[in-house]
């Protein structure tokens, strides 16, 4: 089971958080196939927030393909989105913990060091996306 | 279950009050207030002291008569169609006031008597479950526990409306949390529609839904709070007239510095390129940015207001 938390400070909208924060989990393996989501009451209870909120966001997840609610029994995992093995993920979070090894040796502070990773990941997928165009375009 | 709720939040309204105005002698309390709350929605009522936040809970209520304009609890007035309207209504008010020589069971009892949808167990249950001792008088509970107690009154009635004046403002963090937590609690059980006042936002930001903002006994903005977090936005830009931004947005707020300034406009489509080809930094404003933005519109018009009558004399 998973626990959510809500940032009043983020400027994302709650029900954006808890889908945010469900999709983080079936990314990180946290969430399996036929796992239970938090009923309604257990959310109020752990972030004390507005159960149409938490409607919406599960709704949006149940959109998405991602859940689906059995009406009385509750809301469950449907589809992961974890996309690697948990060992190829170790292996990539060990190299970019090599990465973040030379990138804190050349004075970079965590911040700038985000800052660069977002930006590569942008421009990289900017990228990705012109030349997907550029085979889509008649020749 | 959750397709029912948004079906039935879409088809019933549960407030609506129309060029509601409320006058006492030559003091305007409430100013031609129109707004519409759909049936299932947890509404903030915020604007700062003096605003008119409890005349207009009053008038809902069915406590006051109004000047002129017009009051529906579920189609009904609660003046004309008094019981009717009170059977599903509860109201709270300011400092949860309670027969402070009385137990908590002593209340209980009342409720049974005074009202026919009456639920005791649902009651009792939410004060025994909070731990607070049902045969100590009320006056002996603490703030946490009264305002607790009150609002365990108030469900019992089993309103599919239920009206609270400043219920946080007497309650320290934890005390808040609590409170919070039984009304979404109850919400969930019976989806009634709430109206709760502050004079601030940030207590209610993750339990609401819907937004009106009322200051100057007028209701500044009224809608659903995703609606309104989506169409307002924060520019910020080098420094210049806010007449060279794009006339399809209106500016809530504008401030400069000696080379920036900074707009809260609010705009249904998203911004593509504001203003005169100047680069302009766009964010989503955030609920609490936006109401003070809107109060302190108020706030600035009625100074210009004042300026101008000095100039007249």
């Amino acid at each position: 089971m998973i626990e959510f938390h809500l940032d009043p400070h983020s400027g994302v909208a709650p029900y954006l958080q808890i889908v945010q924060q469900v999709k983080r989990a079936l990314r990180l393996g946290l969430l399996q196939v036929g796992d239970q989501l938090p009923t309604v009451r257990e959310v109020i209870a752990q972030i004390t927030i507005n159960p149409n909120t938490v409607f919406k966001a599960y709704r949006e997840l149940e959109r998405e393909g991602l859940v689906h609610s059995r009406p009385g029994a509750g809301t469950f995992v449907r589809r992961t989105l974890a996309t690697t093995s948990p060992t190829t993920q170790a292996e990539l979070q060990e190299s970019l913990r090599r990465w973040l090894g030379s990138a804190f040796a050349a004075g970079l502070d965590g911040e700038s060091a985000l800052a660069l990773f977002l930006s590569t990941v942008q421009e990289f997928q900017q990228g990705a996306g012109q030349e997907e165009q550029k085979q889509e375009e008649p020749v | 279950m959750s397709d029912a709720r948004e079906m039935n939040s879409s088809e019933t309204i549960a407030l609506e009050t129309t060029h509601l105005t409320k006058r006492y002698g030559k003091t305007v309390a409430l100013q031609d207030c129109t707004l519409s709350l759909p049936a299932g929605r947890v509404a903030a009522l915020v604007g700062p002291n003096g605003a008119g936040k409890t005349t207009l809970l009053q008038l809902c209520a069915g406590l006051l008569e109004p000047t002129s304009g017009d009051v529906r609890v579920f189609g009904h007035s609660p003046r004309q169609r008094t019981t009717e309207t009170l059977l599903r209504l509860s109201f709270v008010a300011q400092d949860h006031p309670l027969y402070r020589d009385f137990t908590a069971a002593d209340l209980l009892t009342l409720g049974r008597h005074l009202n026919p949808r009456w639920n005791d167990t649902l009651a009792r249950t939410r004060i025994q479950l909070l731990d607070i001792p049902l045969n100590r008088k009320v006056r002996t509970l603490s703030g946490g526990q009264q305002a607790q107690v009150a609002l365990a009154l108030a469900l019992g009635k089993r309103p599919d409306l239920l009206l609270l004046d400043e219920p946080l403002a007497s309650l320290d963090p934890l005390a808040r949390r609590d409170f919070l937590r039984t009304l979404m609690d109850a919400q969930l059980e019976t989806g009634m529609t709430l109206l709760l006042s502050s004079h601030i936002i940030g207590d209610l930001e993750r339990v609401c839904d819907y937004l009106i903002i009322l200051s100057a006994s007028r209701v500044q903005l009224a809608g659903d709070i995703q609606e309104i977090t989506q169409t307002h936005w924060r520019l910020i830009g080098p420094r210049q007239e806010v007449e060279a931004v794009a006339s399809e947005q209106t500016i809530i707020e504008a401030s400069h510095t000696g080379r920036q300034t900074t707009l809260l406009v609010r705009s249904a489509a998203p911004i593509q390129e504001p203003g005169a080809g100047a680069s302009w930094a766009v964010d989503e404003a955030s609920l609490e940015d936006i109401v003070l933005a809107y109060l302190g519109q108020q706030a600035r018009e009625q100074a210009r207001g004042r300026e101008k009558l000095e100039v007249a004399r």
